[in-house]
């Protein structure tokens, strides 16, 4: 196996150092001879992260290959820099055997640009009603932990605390789409309040997530299990959060970076792409959520990238796709929002889009230190570089980006999975590694 | 003005102006026994209708055969899911057939407005979703003109399921364009979410209580009673038609109550009306009742604004614009023309 060298990156953000990377595993850290090195990366400037984390996103295969494949989906992830991305159950046929999960994990592994985990479905067919093969998930190779009915709200309480029951054994988490389908049913598209009695939208209250994230938490305490909160979208649902934190309740919680910089009054034009589920708040729910992300109520950022193919973007609002895609932006966006403004260090970032979420999605080969004997999965960034997003020129299958146009300051330039580069730009390899920097 | 009229924000007080105008000499010909004029000749109008409707389609119908245009009727269904032909594919395939006008109803709120972004006809929204409805806001704004002259500081009360209401919505902008005060009253379940902020905003005041509103110091000059949807029962919006009725129909002893405090007040309603429900038959029927005047101006209304969006460069810059504001027909321009061969021909 090659010897890859990353000369004079800033380790979280702090003093510059090398870091050998050989077979898969970062072999020294400091300074390095660069004798023998296959190929080596001019990080002067660069600041190295853990690989990032994504604990939400939708690949779409099987069932929707027109909008997304592992395999575009996978690059899409190098290219925002992740190491691993969480791939949701809502696919057809859904996640919800082993042997789906099985196939889901083989297909990324052969495309080797990330690690892509399955996670399991809470109920069969996510249609609520009765327990998927949690366990045999559990046991297969693709050893999942994470089970969702993302897209769905696990709403029967009975159902959802069978859940966090059965799966003690074997210490998995459910991730709740937190949304009461009594008080925001599937035609709710936008968040209800003045924009939506002025547009005649179907309201999505956040009373509709408060309520289930209330429930959840406490049926997380009656159990002695762990719940993680998808996509928390509101100030209410942070401070229940924080409350059940401080009770010593397990429970997790992740925040788009949609949620954390877009608001309820980009609908104002009806464009499908501002469509998402949950809705785009308004500002104090924007301003909540950022401090929490901050002060650790919530945990990590996901992305909830969500590919759809154009023509499912192109109906009448009420009628379009949930969903936006993130994985690409998500880390410029959180520099641009959070970093920039002194919010967050680097090594936050790390924190919240790596560490964590490797920690709750129980990842052992992820989010590690950067460390001699750590899994080479890496991340550099140009903190200074200003990049426009240009929604033709992704890697992912589909378009609804809603990024589009928007600069932000800070820029994945390479990412190392596994000790071999899966994204990165030729100028910074020396020498040639054409074929490697091909995948 | 605008090339389409999607919302009633679109238009600014002089466009209302011009488009009332207009509808007036409009009006006269329906009075004539030869109604046709021939000012949109070779234009082709397209009523595209995704969701039912008798009365604002035949409006539009009669108002475009009217002007001459050539004006289809085509139905769809909308789609409620993500299957089926995109709303973009559709539009597009109609305006590739070179249309002048979308004449658009649609069940989804936005429809109208996405379509104009996509097609090069012009796109007038005769109703989207639970949205607006900016032709019936012109209308009711023409027959209360008709009967109470100026709106300057005039009292409109709009009472009933404001929530899905898209006359309300274009109602309230229009009619606040034109100087008149609004009051819109519904129980807390039939009130748009957010109107506390909204109506501070756009300043029209808001009550649940209708016989509070009816006996107030401030003078009613028009009632307009919306449409309540039997199936909003199912919804649990109220308990009972009954219990609605009690709380907020136009009973007949309301309309009593209301016409010995306020002798010349109005009573609209766009319509389709649920005698016994939101209005008693007796109140339908008063000589307070101005619904088929409403009917009535629909069709001058909509064959103005079809006039000053495809009549475009005529409309724009012919004097018809400038004497519309006093009311006046124009001496020259399109319209005139048309007035003036239609007169001869009736003539000889």
């Amino acid at each position: 196996m090659s010897r890859l060298l990353i000369k004079g990156a800033r380790l979280l953000g702090a003093e510059g150092a090398d870091l050998l990377v050989e077979d898969g595993l970062i072999r020294e850290v400091g300074r390095v001879d660069a004798t023998g090195v296959d190929t080596t990366v001019d990080a002067d400037g660069l600041v190295a992260l853990p690989g990032l984390v994504d604990l939400h996103v939708h690949l779409r295969e099987p069932g929707r290959e027109d909008a997304e494949t592992i395999a575009t989906g996978s690059a899409a992830a190098a290219a925002g820099g992740f190491t691993a991305v969480f791939a949701m159950a809502n696919t057809s046929p859904v996640t919800d055997t082993a042997e789906a999960a099985e196939r889901v994990l083989d297909l990324g592994a052969a495309c080797g640009l990330t690690q892509v985990v399955p996670v399991g479905a809470v109920t069969k067919g996510l249609e609520g009603v009765e327990l998927a093969e949690l366990g045999l998930m559990a046991r297969s190779r693709a050893r999942v932990r994470v089970f969702s009915d993302d897209g769905k709200c696990v709403h029967d309480a009975r159902i959802m605390r069978r859940a966090l029951e059965y799966i003690k054994p074997f210490g998995g988490v459910i991730s709740q789409h937190a949304q009461d389908p009594r008080l925001a049913d599937a035609s709710a598209c936008c968040h209800e309040g003045e924009v939506s009695g002025r547009l005649g939208l179907p309201g999505w209250p956040g009373i509709a997530e408060e309520s289930i994230v209330a429930r959840d938490v406490m049926l997380a305490r009656h159990t002695g299990s762990r719940v993680h909160i998808a996509h928390v979208s509101t100030a209410a649902s942070v401070e229940v959060i924080r409350w059940a934190k401080a009770q010593g309740i397990e429970v997790t919680a992740e925040v788009t970076p949609h949620h954390l910089a877009l608001t309820t009054d980009l609908l104002t034009g009806y464009d499908p792409v501002y469509k998402v589920n949950p809705p785009l708040r308004p500002a104090e729910d924007v301003e909540a959520l950022r401090q929490a992300l901050v002060d650790g109520t919530i945990d990590a950022v996901a992305t909830d990238h969500a590919p759809h193919a154009r023509h499912d973007k192109e109906h009448a609002f009420v009628d379009a796709a949930f969903g936006m895609l993130g994985l690409e932006t998500a880390l410029p966006v959180v520099s641009e929002l959070l970093v920039r403004p002194g919010l967050l260090d680097w090594a936050g970032v790390a924190r919240v889009m790596s560490v964590n979420p490797a920690r709750i999605g129980q990842l052992a080969g992820q989010g590690r230190p950067l460390a001699a004997g750590s899994p080479a999965n890496l991340t550099l960034i140009d903190p200074d570089r200003a990049v426009t997003v240009d929604a033709a020129t992704s890697r992912s299958r589909s378009r609804n980006n809603p990024w589009h146009g928007r600069t932000f300051t800070g820029a994945v330039v390479t990412t190392v999975h596994r000790g071999r580069v899966t994204h990165g730009t030729d100028h910074q390899l020396t020498p040639s590694t054409a074929t490697e920097n091909a995948l | 003005m605008t090339r389409h009229l999607i919302s009633s924000a679109d238009l600014s007080r002089q466009d209302i102006e011009d488009i009332l105008a207009t509808a007036a000499s409009m009006h006269d010909l329906q009075r004539r026994e030869v109604k046709k004029v021939p000012t949109l000749r070779g234009r082709t109008v397209i009523n595209f209708f995704f969701e039912d409707s008798t009365r604002t389609r035949s409006s539009f119908e009669i108002a475009g055969k009217w002007m001459s245009a050539d004006t289809i009727n085509l139905s769809a269904k909308g789609s409620s899911t993500s299957k089926g032909e995109s709303l973009r594919d559709t539009a597009m395939t109609i305006d590739a057939m070179a249309v002048d006008a979308l004449v658009i109803r649609h069940n989804a709120s936005g429809a109208c407005h996405q379509v104009a972004q996509w097609v090069r006809a012009s796109v007038i929204n005769a109703g989207d979703g639970t949205h607006e409805h900016p032709t019936q806001a012109l209308l009711d704004a023409y027959t209360l003109r008709t009967r109470l002259d100026d709106l300057e500081g005039k009292h409109v009360v709009i009472v009933g399921d404001l929530t899905h209401s898209r006359v309300f919505r274009s109602n309230v902008i229009t009619l606040k364009k034109l100087g008149a005060r609004v009051t819109v009253v519904a129980p807390p379940t039939l009130m748009p979410s957010g109107i506390g902020t909204w109506s501070e905003t756009d300043g029209f005041a808001t009550s649940w209580d209708l016989d509070a509103v009816l006996t107030a110091d401030e003078p009613v000059d028009a009632i307009m009673m919306l449409r309540v949807q039997k199936e909003r029962m199912s919804g649990g919006y109220f308990p009972t038609a009954r219990e609605y009725t009690v709380g907020y129909g136009l009973t007949r002893e309301r309309l009593e109550a209301l016409v010995r405090r306020n002798p010349g007040v109005l009573v609209l309603h766009p319509g389709p009306m649920n005698r016994g429900l939101e209005i008693a038959a007796d109140a339908a029927d008063a000589p307070q009742s101005v619904v088929l005047d409403q009917v009535s101006a629909g069709v001058a209304v909509r064959m103005a604004v079809l006039y000053h969006l495809l009549a475009g460069d005529d409309a724009a810059s012919g004097p018809l614009t400038g004497s519309a504001a006093t009311g006046a027909l124009p001496a020259s321009g399109a319209l005139a023309s048309a007035l003036t061969t239609m007169e001869g021909g009736a003539l000889r």
